[in-house]
C-alpha cells in the first residue's frame, strides 16, 4: 500500500474528479470517515524521554505495534501517555520510520539489540532503506557466523556417544580431540615431510666413486629410496582408506579437494609398480613422478595458513581472472608494438609477435632478464612504457586479494581466540549457574529458618543473620519448592550428589550392612545412580559402621536440605527390622506432611549459632552425641524417633 | 653510415611521437577524455530550489480551506517534498504509488500540467492548494471547468478527438494489463466516440467549454459523482 504517501491520498482522490465526465456508469459510494476526530498529538514516553507525534503519522503503518490497537496495552491513564520501557535511542530510528517512511540502521547500535527493538515494535527489518541495508546485512551475517562458531564448538563438546566410525571421523577432522588423533596427525605430517625430502634429495648428485659423471643419489641408492618411498606410500594409502571408511558421506569425501590430492600423491607409485616392465612408456612414467610433488599439498591439512591461502584464492577468483585478462591484453598490445618497432633493426631477437611475448612478460613483471633487449630508439621508448604500465596493471587487483585474505585470516584468528577463551568462559558460566542454584538452596534454608523461628516464637539474634531476600527471589524459591514437592525429590548441590552416588555404589557390595540412609532413599535427593532401595533390606543388623554419607561436609557451601544424622549408639542394637520399617514409614509420612519437621540443620562455615548443637556439624562428622529423646531445648530439631536409643534424627527440609 | 641509420630511426621516432600526441588531442577535442576535474562538476544541476509558501492568512483568504486544514495539508505536502516544490518526476512517483498495477505516468503528466497553473515546471504549495480548493470545495461549475482544463491539453479552449484519445489512453494505462474483461486496443477509441457523441452537440469534431458544461449539467450521473469527494478532507 502506498502508506509512504498516505498524506497525498486526499489529493489523489480529489484529482479523480477528472474521470467523472468521461465515465459512463455511476460511481461507487465513498466510504465515510466516521472517526471525525481532529488529528491529535500522541505522547510516547520511552523510558522517560517523551516523543510526540501526530496520530495519523502512526496510523500509516497499521500492522505495527504503534499503528494498531496494540499500543493501547501500554496506555497510562493517569499521565495520558503511552509508556514503553525500552531504549530511547533505538526508538528514535523507529519513530523516524513512521515519519519518513524509511527505516535507517544506526551504525553505533548493536545489531541484536536493534533487531530486538524492531521485533518488539512489529517492524520487519527488510524495509530498511537502501542506504543502510548493506551495513545491516553485513553486521547480521557477522553475528550469525559468530553464533554458529559457538554452536559448533558446543557440539564438539556435547557428543559423547558416537559410534566407532563417527569417532574416527572426528579424530581425523579435529586432531586435538584425543591423544591418538594427535599422534596420528603428527605421524602423517612426519611422513609427508620425509616423502618430500626424499623426492628432493633423490635428484641431488651424490659424490661419484668410480664413474666419471656425478650420479644423482636416486640412481645410486635405488633400493634405499625405493624402500622409503614404499613406506611413505603405504602410510598414505592406509590413511586414505581409513578416511574413506570413516567419512560420513563417502561420495562427497571422494569429490573433495583433499582426497583428490591424496589420490594423486599415491597414484604414481602404483602406476610405476605396474609399468616397470614396459620400456616404451618409461618416459611417461618419469613424468608421472612429477606428481609426487603433490604430496606437499597434503600439508594443508596440517597448516591452517595454507588452508586460508587456498580459500582466499578461491574467493578472489574473479579478481585474479581480471588480473590475468588485463595482463594478457597488455602483453598482446605491447608485443605487437615491440615487434613492429624492432622490425627494422638487423639482428633483432624479436622474430615474431609470439617471440615478443616473452620480452613483454619479463618487462611488465619488472624481471628484466636481459636476454631480449630492444635496439631501436622507438623500441626502447615503447619498452619503457611497457615496463611502467606493467607495474600499474599488476598492482591494481592486489589490494582486493590482500583485503580478502586479511578478512578471512582475522576471522580465523577470532575463532582461535574464542576457542582459547572458551575454557574460561565455560568456567564463568558454570560458576554463574551454580551460584544461582546455591542461592536457591540457601534461600530455602533461610526461609525454613524463618518459618521455624516464627513458629517457635523465639526472637533471638539469629534472625539478624538471616539474609532478607526479595519478593522475586522468594517467589522463585517457592516455585522450585513446589517442584520438589511434586516430584518428591530435592535439589542438592553437586558434591552431595556425587557422594550419594558413591555411597549407593559402595552399598552394592554385600560386605557392608546397609545404611539407614539407603532405606530412606526416597527422601534423599536425586540419586540417579542405580541402587535406590525402598524396600527394607534383608540384613537386619544395625547401624552400620560407615557413617551416613551426608555427614561429609566439606567446603564452604554445603547446604544440605536433608540430613540424616545418625547418632550412633553402640548400646542399642535392638532396633529390629520392623522398627526400621516403622521409622521409614514414619519418616515418609512425616515428610509428606508439612507439620512437624520444618527445619534443616545446616552446616555453615561461620555462624555456629544457627545450629542447635552448634559444634556438632562442622567438618566430617562421624558420630554425634546421642540426643536424649524428646529434648525440647533445641528449637530446631525435633526428633522423630520415639523409643529407640538410636536416635535417628532426621531433619529434613521438607 | 651511422648517420643514415640514425636519420631513418630518428624520423621513425619523431613520426611515432607526433602520431601519438595527435591522437590524444583528437580524443580531447571529441570530448572523450578531459584533463581537468572541474568539468565534471559543471554538469551537476544546481540543487533544488527552496520554496516557501505565502503566509497562512493569505492562503486562507484565497482558498476555501480553514486554517487547520491548511496546516494538515501543508504538513503532508512538506513531508513528501521537503524542498517545498514538486517537480514532475516526483509527482509521477507519488501518483504511481497509488496505482501499482498500471502505468500512471502519462495521466500524472496531464494532471501535473493541470495543477501547474503558471506553467513553470513545478507545483508549489499554492498551486497544490488552489487546485484542491477547487476540487474539494468549489462549485460544480468550477469543477467542470477544471476538468475541461485537464482534458484540453494545449489549452486552446477546444477538446479535439486526439486530445481526448490521449487522455483516455492515459486513463486506461492506469488500469494495467490484468483487467476483466480484457482490455482491447480499440477500447479507448470507442470510449472517445461515446464521449464525443454525448458532448459534441453541433458535431463539429471539437468540444467547447459551453458544450461541455451544458452536457454535464444535464447528465445525472456526472452531477452526482461531482459531489462524491466532498468530504475527503
Amino acid at each position: 500500500m502506498a502508506t509512504g504517501v498516505a498524506a497525498w491520498l486526499p489529493f489523489a482522490r480529489a484529482a479523480a474528479i477528472g474521470w467523472m465526465p468521461v465515465a459512463n456508469c455511476p460511481m461507487p459510494i465513498a466510504p465515510r470517515d466516521n472517526s471525525k476526530k481532529q488529528d491529535e498529538l500522541i505522547i510516547l514516553n520511552v523510558s522517560g524521554r517523551r516523543f510526540q507525534t501526530w496520530r495519523t503519522t502512526l496510523d500509516r503503518y497499521p500492522d505495527t505495534l504503534l499503528g494498531s490497537s496494540e499500543k493501547d496495552f501500554f496506555y497510562n491513564e493517569e499521565t495520558k501517555e503511552y509508556f514503553f520501557d525500552r531504549d530511547p535511542d533505538a526508538f528514535r530510528s523507529i519513530l523516524n520510520f513512521y515519519r519518513t517512511g524509511k527505516l535507517h540502521y544506526p551504525r553505533h547500535e548493536c545489531i541484536s539489540a536493534y533487531d530486538e527493538e524492531l521485533t518488539f515494535f512489529g517492524i520487519i527489518p527488510e524495509i530498511i532503506g537502501d542506504c543502510c541495508y548493506e551495513e545491516y546485512k553485513d553486521r547480521k551475517r557477522e553475528n550469525l557466523e559468530r553464533l554458529q562458531d559457538d554452536q559448533e564448538e558446543n557440539k564438539d563438546l556435547k557428543q559423547s556417544n558416537l559410534n566407532f566410525r563417527e569417532t574416527m571421523w572426528r579424530a581425523f577432522e579435529n586432531p586435538h580431540t584425543s591423544t591418538l588423533a594427535l599422534v596420528f596427525y603428527y605421524v602423517t605430517g612426519f611422513f609427508i615431510a620425509i616423502s618430500v625430502i626424499t623426492n628432493v634429495v633423490e635428484t641431488v648428485p651424490c659424490g661419484s666413486t668410480t664413474n666419471q659423471k656425478d650420479m644423482p643419489c636416486g640412481e645410486r641408492y635405488t633400493v634405499a629410496f625405493f624402500c622409503i618411498d614404499t613406506a611413505c606410500v603405504m602410510i598414505f594409502t592406509v590413511e586414505y582408506l581409513m578416511r574413506l571408511f570413516a567419512a560420513p558421506s563417502r561420495y562427497r569425501f571422494m569429490r573433495s579437494v583433499m582426497s583428490i590430492i591424496d589420490v594423486v600423491a599415491i597414484l604414481p607409485y602404483y602406476i610405476g609398480l605396474v609399468m616397470t616392465n614396459n620400456e616404451d612408456v618409461s618416459g611417461a612414467f618419469v613424468t608421472l613422478r612429477v606428481f609426487r610433488v603433490f604430496r606437499i599439498f597434503k600439508f594443508s591439512r596440517h597448516s591452517q595458513g595454507l588452508r586460508i591461502l587456498g580459500y582466499t584464492l578461491k574467493s578472489c577468483a574473479s579478481e585474479l581472472g581480471f588480473l590475468l585478462f588485463s595482463l594478457t591484453m597488455a602483453i598482446i598490445i605491447f608485443a605487437t608494438v615491440m615487434f613492429y618497432a624492432e622490425k627494422g633493426s638487423s639482428s633483432s631477437k624479436f622474430t615474431s609477435i609470439p617471440a615478443s611475448f616473452w620480452y613483454t612478460i619479463v618487462t611488465m613483471t619488472t624481471l628484466g632478464y636481459g636476454d631480449m633487449v630492444p635496439k631501436t630508439i622507438a623500441g626502447k621508448i615503447f619498452g619503457s612504457i611497457c615496463s611502467l604500465s606493467g607495474v600499474l596493471v599488476i598492482a591494481l587487483p592486489v589490494p582486493v586479494i590482500v583485503s580478502n585474505f586479511s578478512r578471512i585470516y582475522h576471522q580465523n584468528q577470532r575463532a582461535d581466540k574464542r576457542r582459547a577463551q572458551k575454557k574460561a568462559r565455560l568456567t564463568r558460566i558454570r560458576i554463574a549457574k551454580s551460584s544461582s542454584a546455591n542461592a536457591f538452596l540457601q534461600g530455602k534454608r533461610n526461609g525454613l529458618i524463618n518459618e521455624l523461628l516464627e513458629l517457635t516464637g523465639t526472637d533471638n539474634d539469629d534472625q539478624k543473620l538471616i539474609r532478607t531476600i526479595s519478593l522475586l527471589e522468594s517467589q522463585h524459591h517457592h516455585l522450585l519448592h513446589c517442584l520438589e514437592k511434586t516430584t518428591a525429590h530435592e535439589f542438592v548441590d553437586e558434591q552431595m550428589y556425587e557422594q550419594n552416588c558413591l555411597e549407593t555404589a559402595l552399598q552394592t557390595y554385600p560386605s557392608h550392612s546397609p545404611s539407614i540412609a539407603s532405606q530412606d532413599s526416597p527422601v534423599v535427593s536425586c540419586c540417579g545412580c542405580g541402587a535406590k532401595r525402598n524396600a527394607p533390606l534383608p540384613n537386619a543388623s544395625l547401624p552400620p559402621a560407615n557413617p551416613i554419607p551426608t555427614h561429609h561436609h566439606q567446603g564452604p557451601l554445603q547446604e544440605l536440605s536433608a540430613l540424616h544424622i545418625q547418632s550412633r549408639d553402640p548400646l542399642s542394637h535392638t532396633t529390629s527390622r520392623s522398627k526400621l520399617n516403622l521409622k521409614t514409614d514414619d519418616s515418609n509420612r512425616i515428610n509428606c506432611k508439612s507439620g512437624r519437621i520444618t527445619t534443616a540443620i545446616i552446616s555453615l562455615p561461620t555462624p555456629p549459632a544457627l545450629t542447635p548443637d552448634g559444634d556438632g556439624l562442622h567438618g566430617p562428622l562421624q558420630r554425634r552425641v546421642p540426643l536424649p529423646p524428646g529434648r525440647p531445648a533445641a528449637p530446631s530439631i525435633q526428633t522423630t524417633t520415639s523409643s529407640a536409643e538410636t536416635n535417628i534424627v532426621k531433619v529434613s527440609a521438607l | 653510415m651511422l648517420s643514415a641509420i640514425w636519420e631513418t630511426e630518428g624520423l621513425q621516432t619523431v613520426g611515432i611521437v607526433v602520431l601519438v600526441f595527435a591522437s590524444i588531442k583528437l580524443l580531447h577535442i571529441l570530448g572523450l577524455i578531459s584533463f581537468s576535474e572541474d568539468s565534471v562538476e559543471d554538469e551537476l544541476e544546481l540543487s533544488a530550489v527552496r520554496h516557501r509558501p505565502e503566509g497562512l492568512e493569505q492562503l486562507e483568504a484565497q482558498t476555501r480551506f480553514s486554517r487547520k486544514e491548511l496546516q494538515i495539508l501543508y504538513r503532508g505536502f512538506k513531508n513528501e517534498c521537503p524542498s517545498g516544490v514538486v517537480n514532475e518526476d516526483t509527482f509521477k512517483d507519488i501518483y504511481a504509488q497509488f496505482f501499482p498495477q498500471g502505468d500512471a505516468s502519462t495521466y500524472a503528466h496531464f494532471l501535473f500540467n493541470a495543477f501547474d497553473t503558471d506553467h513553470n515546471g513545478s507545483v508549489s504549495f499554492e498551486d497544490f492548494v488552489m487546485g484542491l480548493s477547487i476540487l474539494l470545495r468549489g462549485t460544480v461549475q468550477e469543477k467542470l471547468i477544471w476538468a475541461f482544463n485537464l482534458y484540453d491539453i494545449n489549452k486552446d479552449g477546444y477538446i479535439t478527438k486526439e486530445e481526448m484519445l490521449d487522455i483516455m489512453k492515459a486513463i486506461y494505462d492506469m488500469m494495467g494489463k490484468c483487467t476483466y474483461p480484457v482490455l482491447k486496443e480499440e477500447t479507448p477509441r470507442q470510449h472517445v466516440e461515446v464521449f464525443f457523441q454525448k458532448m459534441d452537440k453541433n458535431k463539429d469534431g471539437v468540444v467547447t467549454i459551453d458544450e461541455f458544461i451544458d452536457c454535464c449539467q444535464n447528465d445525472e450521473n456526472i452531477m452526482r459523482s461531482m459531489h462524491l469527494f466532498e468530504n475527503v478532507l
